[in-house]
C-alpha cells in the first residue's frame, strides 16, 4: 500500500531519501572493508610497541559491543513509536539510544587511553596505525549518529504536527544499525580472532 | 502546500516503517543477538579447537543477517533496498578478499 502512495512521488515508486540512505550504507562498506582488510594485513606487524594480544581487554571490550547491540534495540523501538506517530516514546527511544552510544564512545576513548598509556601510538607500529584509523573511524560515526540523534530529538520537540519526522528517524536508525553491523564485524575479526 | 505534501509523505513513510515486527518481536531479536554475543566471547575463553575460526565466523555472519533483515527491515522491504545495500557489500568483500589475495594473505 505504501508503495503505491509512494508511486506518484518518484520513478520508483520507493522514497529517493530511502535509496539514497541505502546507496550511502553500500558505498560505506567498501570504506569500512578497506579498512578493515587493511588491519587484518597489519596487525602482525609489530616491530615495537605491545602485541594485539597483550593490549586487548575483551571483557570490557564485551561489555562496550553490548552495550552499542542494546542500542540497535532501542533505536528500533525509536522508529517503530513515530511510525506510530507517538512522538513521547520516539524522543525518549532516541535519547536512551543517544546515551548508549555515548556510553560506547566512552569506553572507547577510554580503551585508547589505556592503550597508549602501555605503550601503543598511533605510529607505534602498523598494527597500532591501523588498528586505530580503524577503530577510530567506526568511533567518528557513532559521535556523528550521537549528535543525529540528539538534533532529531530537539527538531522533534518542536515539530507540531506527531509523526513528522517518521521517515527522517528510519533514516537515522538505518545509518545508526550500520554502525551497529560494523562493530559486530570489527568486534570478531579485531577483538576474538587472535594473531 | 509543498511542506503539507512534504509531512504526508514521511508519514506514509513511517506507516510503511511499522511493518517490520511487534516490540516483543524486536526485544526477542535483542535477545537472542545477546546470547550469539555471549556465545562469541565464550570462544574466547573455551578451546573450541578446529571449530573456532568457522563458528565465529558463522556467528559474526548471523548477527550481521538477523540487524539487516529485522532491525533495517531490509527482509520486509521493497528487494531494491536489498539490491543496492548487497551489491555494496559483495563488491566490498570481492574486491577486499581479491586485494587480500595479492598480499598472500590466505596462505600464510
Amino acid at each position: 500500500m505504501a508503495d503505491t502512495t509512494h508511486a506518484h512521488h518518484t520513478s520508483t515508486g520507493q522514497s529517493n531519501v530511502k535509496l539514497g540512505m541505502w546507496m550511502f550504507l553500500g558505498s560505506e562498506c567498501l570504506l569500512f572493508g578497506g579498512l578493515i582488510s587493511t588491519y587484518l594485513l597489519y596487525r602482525g606487524r609489530v616491530s615495537e610497541g605491545p602485541t594485539p594480544s597483550q593490549i586487548f581487554d575483551i571483557p570490557f571490550t564485551s561489555v562496550s559491543s553490548f552495550v552499542l547491540l542494546m542500542s540497535s534495540l532501542t533505536m528500533v523501538l525509536a522508529v517503530s513509536a513515530a511510525a506510530k506517530k507517538d512522538d513521547r516514546g520516539t524522543n525518549l527511544w532516541l535519547v536512551v539510544t543517544a546515551m548508549l552510544g555515548a556510553t560506547f564512545v566512552g569506553g572507547q576513548v577510554y580503551e585508547f587511553t589505556a592503550f597508549y598509556n602501555e605503550g601503543l601510538g598511533f605510529t607505534t607500529s602498523l598494527f597500532g596505525s591501523s588498528f586505530y584509523t580503524l577503530t577510530g573511524f567506526h568511533g567518528v560515526h557513532v559521535t556523528v549518529g550521537i549528535i543525529m540523534l540528539l538534533a532529531l530529538v530537539a527538531i522533534n520537540k518542536r515539530s507540531k504536527v506527531p509523526g513528522s519526522k517518521a521517515e527522517t528517524v528510519e533514516m537515522l536508525g538505518l545509518y545508526w544499525h550500520f554502525v551497529d553491523i560494523i562493530w559486530i564485524i570489527i568486534f570478531t575479526l579485531v577483538y576474538l580472532i587472535p594473531v | 502546500m509543498a511542506t503539507d505534501t512534504h509531512i504526508h509523505s514521511e508519514s506514509q513513510t513511517g506507516d510503511h516503517a511499522e511493518h517490520g515486527m511487534s516490540t516483543r518481536g524486536y526485544v526477542n531479536i535483542a535477545i537472542i543477538l545477546a546470547l550469539i554475543t555471549a556465545l562469541e566471547v565464550a570462544t574466547y575463553y573455551v578451546d573450541f579447537g578446529p571449530f573456532f575460526l568457522p563458528s565465529l565466523i558463522i556467528m559474526m555472519v548471523a548477527k550481521f543477517v538477523i540487524v539487516v533483515s529485522y532491525f533495517m527491515h531490509l527482509k520486509f522491504d521493497n528487494k531494491i533496498f536489498s539490491f543496492l545495500f548487497y551489491s555494496g557489500l559483495v563488491l566490498a568483500i570481492g574486491v577486499y578478499v581479491a586485494f587480500l589475495a595479492t598480499f598472500h594473505f590466505f596462505i600464510r
